[in-house]
């Protein structure tokens, strides 16, 4: 006797239906689970077992195969638990029927289902793939509701689940929103007391899609600028909010970022993360890392020339493709990474460079602790800006800062002014489209020339001081990039002087 | 590679100010092209100077040497390299007395700065050839810097700074002193004002130096003394009235692109687009730590 449940994989973002076979023959009793499974789905056969029995099923005394296709492709987690019962059990009881069905879930030992991770990509590769109806654990519902076009059933326990099968009784429809806790508001740039020029150059970030450094003495306010900088940001679109959800659901941290919310996520990774956190990885097929999980939003490095240069380095490939692709001995795995970089920095190893107290590092130690940086990702931030420590009448007494709402609907008009190219902004435009899109005046154009040969700006400095300025004219709503919008671009410039 | 050669006093090339050292020295090792001879005024200052420091030290030998006058000074880091660095840019010649032997490159990262130096000028130093640079050797040897000069100009030392003892060899000597005043809060500036209080004379520019040395003016052809910018300000009339406000509101101490926003009540984009300008126009410098400094 043989049945088939429909199941599913991940790789990388993407799933793959997968087909839990199950056959059941003459034979010494036996249980064997095939497929290039890992440890977990091994173990499947200790929890399914007693699962079947506790549910108050018998489970087949005979030799029982069960074959998760395609046989080729490596497959872990316990989300395969669900589907294998249900095909053991329909290999015997004819009555449950399957059509246009697919079960994701874990078993616990007495029969009720766990909630797994993945289950948002897993649940839209279904949908594509025909499936009309998807059962999951009654936890994972809302979020695997979140795909378009099938109909998701959460089930709390194997028997609820078999007497649906059997037209007996029925199961809670997934809905969206559904418990789920809604995202903490996000940090205001009004908080922040003055620092006029960085949240000038925030602002301009925002707008066009550029990665920004900023500078400054310990305590002047970096991080706080940063962690407001979301919310200078639009609204994700329905379609790449998603996407990041999947990413979330992948890595079993939605209860850390609402599946429903659209805002762009932002990670705060520390230091002393792994590469592998940083970037993806860990054992089995990799997971995705933190500039996953920063998708379509901000990932912001704090203290950046604490990061070691392996790991800055491993971020340059992602900063160049948008995407990250990891490859580990099972499987070589790809996940989008299309985020903002924001860095920050001491100015030097002593932090007081260009205050009054004075720098107390030896130049050698300075050029080291620039290197570190320059190197592997200069190339990639088109914005560098210093945060002064402010003083105490500043503090206290300065004047009403503008709300983040405000600047937002001003990155916005400018955003919309471009017409998005493929959602990127200005950032990720290419020298020969940039010459093309900047439209500079004739004077702009002599100050750029005047700029190479004075600055020493490099081919690659020159297009970022022309993309950044290009975003700087669409904050003013200009359609040509003049002599102001580039002077100050070449004010952000990352080549420093002297 | 040129050999080093000794010169004592029975040797042409033998500078006759070192004989008004109490101490002269019993010759020196030379290596280089150009002697010790010519007019010279020494430019001295902290390792751990500014950045402005190290700019004004620059600029000051860049127009010194652009003037024919010989620029004397130690080859140590921060002032010492930049004005031997000012001098070789304008063409002129530098002449640097080191603490070690001559063989050896103290500090190791200027052995480019060394070979320019042999090149256009010269390296000398009393000290027996392989002699490592101990710390006795400095004050030593800035009593040779002092004897050289006609003058000495401290651009920038904090009161234990090594330049402070040359400019008191300078003293004993009747050689004239000139320190570059600072703010009297920078650390970095605290030597040099204090040597302001105590008389010496400060230095605004380079007619300040032409007018404590007479002599000084007399052996600077007349072409090279009408281009020295004598005055030491002004020229701000070729900046438009909203990059002259600015210029006017920065004073010789670095500050940030925020204070000058407050200052004028200006928006950040529009001083940052200003302070753009004036930077590809070179009448500003942005500092490493994100502050800008004035160079005109």
């Amino acid at each position: 006797m043989i049945a088939c449940a429909i199941s599913c994989a991940t790789r990388g973002l993407a799933g793959v239906p997968v087909t839990v076979e199950a056959d059941i023959a003459n034979g010494l009793p036996g249980f064997a689970i095939v497929g290039l499974t890992d440890r977990a789905i091994q173990e499947a056969r200790e929890r399914v077992k007693p699962a079947i029995r506790n549910a108050g099923y018998k489970f087949p005394q005979r030799r029982v195969t069960v074959n998760l296709a395609p046989a080729e492709l490596p497959k872990e987690g316990t989300g395969f638990d669900l589907g294998i019962a249900i095909a053991i059990l329909r290999a015997e009881d004819s009555s449950l029927r399957l059509d246009g069905l697919a079960f994701l879930g874990e078993l616990a030992l007495d029969a009720s289902l766990r909630p797994v991770t993945g289950v948002l990509p897993m649940a839209r590769c279904l949908a594509a793939s025909g499936v009309r109806r998807l059962i999951v654990p009654v936890e994972n519902a809302p979020e695997a509701a979140l795909a378009e076009g099938l109909q998701v059933l959460g089930a709390a326990s194997l028997q609820a689940c078999v007497e649906y099968l059997r037209g007996e009784g029925t199961l809670v429809p997934g809905v969206r929103d559904a418990s789920l806790p809604s995202s903490e508001p996000e940090p205001d740039l009004a908080a922040v007391r003055g620092q006029a020029q960085a949240k000038r150059a925030l602002e301009i970030a925002a707008a066009g899609g550029h990665n920004l450094l900023m500078t400054g003495a310990p305590g002047a306010g970096k991080t706080m600028l940063a962690r407001a900088f979301p919310s200078l940001l639009p609204d994700l679109p329905s379609d790449a909010a998603l996407e990041v959800a999947a990413i979330y659901s992948l890595r079993g941290t939605l209860r850390e970022r609402p599946p429903t919310t659209s805002r762009p996520p932002f990670r705060a990774p520390h230091h002393s993360i792994s590469r592998a956190g940083l970037v993806g990885g860990g054992t089995g097929l990799a997971q995705p890392g933190e500039i996953s999980l920063a998708h379509r939003g901000v990932l912001f490095l704090d203290e950046l020339c604490e990061f070691s240069r392996q790991h800055l380095e491993a971020l340059r490939q992602p900063l160049e493709e948008r995407t990250v692709t990891v490859a580990r001995a099972r499987a070589a795995v790809t996940y989008p990474a299309d985020f903002m970089l924001i860095g920050a920095s001491n100015p030097c190893p002593c932090g007081h460079l260009g205050e009054a107290q004075g720098c107390t590092c030896e130049p050698r130690q300075l050029s080291a602790y620039n290197n570190k940086i320059s190197g592997p990702i200069k190339d990639r931030i088109d914005l560098v800006v210093s945060v002064p420590r402010q003083e105490y009448r500043d503090i206290f007494e300065g004047a009403d800062e503008e709300p983040s709402a405000v600047v937002r609907d001003r990155v916005e008009a400018a955003r919309n002014r471009r017409g998005e190219v493929a959602g990127h902004g200005n950032a990720a435009l290419t020298g020969r489209e940039i010459l093309a899109a900047a439209r500079a005046t004739t004077p702009a154009r002599r100050l750029l020339a005047l700029s190479g040969e004075r600055l020493h700006l490099s081919a690659r400095g020159f297009f970022r001081v022309l993309r950044v300025a290009r975003t700087i004219s669409d904050l003013a709503g200009e359609d040509r990039v003049g002599e102001e919008a580039l002077a100050e671009a070449l004010h952000y410039r990352i080549e420093m002087a002297g | 590679m040129i050999e080093p050669r000794w010169i004592d006093p029975a040797s042409a090339e033998w500078p006759v100010r070192l004989l008004h050292l109490e101490s002269p020295p019993q010759g020196f090792w030379q290596l280089g092209t150009i002697g010790a001879l010519s007019p010279s005024v020494a430019i001295v200052g902290s390792r751990r100077a500014t950045f402005a420091g190290v700019e004004i030290a620059r600029s000051i030998a860049r127009e010194l040497g652009s003037a024919g006058i010989q620029v004397v000074s130690g080859m140590a880091l921060g002032i010492d390299a930049a004005a031997h660095t000012g001098a070789l840019d304008a063409g002129g010649s530098t002449v640097a007395v080191l603490g070690c032997g001559i063989d050896v490159c103290y500090p190791r990262r200027h052995e480019g700065l060394r070979s320019r130096i042999v090149a256009s000028g010269s390296v000398i130093t009393e000290e027996p050839a392989g002699t490592p640079p101990f710390k006795h050797n400095f004050p030593k040897r800035n009593r040779i810097i002092a004897a050289l000069a006609h003058a000495v100009v401290v651009v920038e030392a904090t009161e234990r700074s090594g330049a402070l003892s040359t400019a008191r060899w300078a003293a004993d000597l009747g050689r004239e002193v000139l320190a570059v005043p600072g703010s009297i809060r920078a650390r970095q500036s605290s030597g040099t004002n204090l040597l302001i209080r105590d008389g010496v004379r400060p230095f605004l520019g380079i007619a300040d130096l032409l007018e404590a040395v007479p002599e000084l003016r007399s052996t600077v052809p007349e072409s090279a003394l009408n281009a020295l910018p004598l005055g030491s300000r002004g020229g701000l009339e070729r900046f438009s009235p909203p990059l002259r406000e600015i210029l006017a509101r920065m004073g010789t101490q670095p500050i940030h692109p925020d204070q000058v926003g407050v200052a004028l009540g200006l928006s950040p984009a529009l001083v940052a687009s200003r302070l753009g300008a004036l930077e590809l126009a070179g009448a500003v410098m942005s500092l490493p730590g994100g502050l800008v400094a004035r160079t005109v």
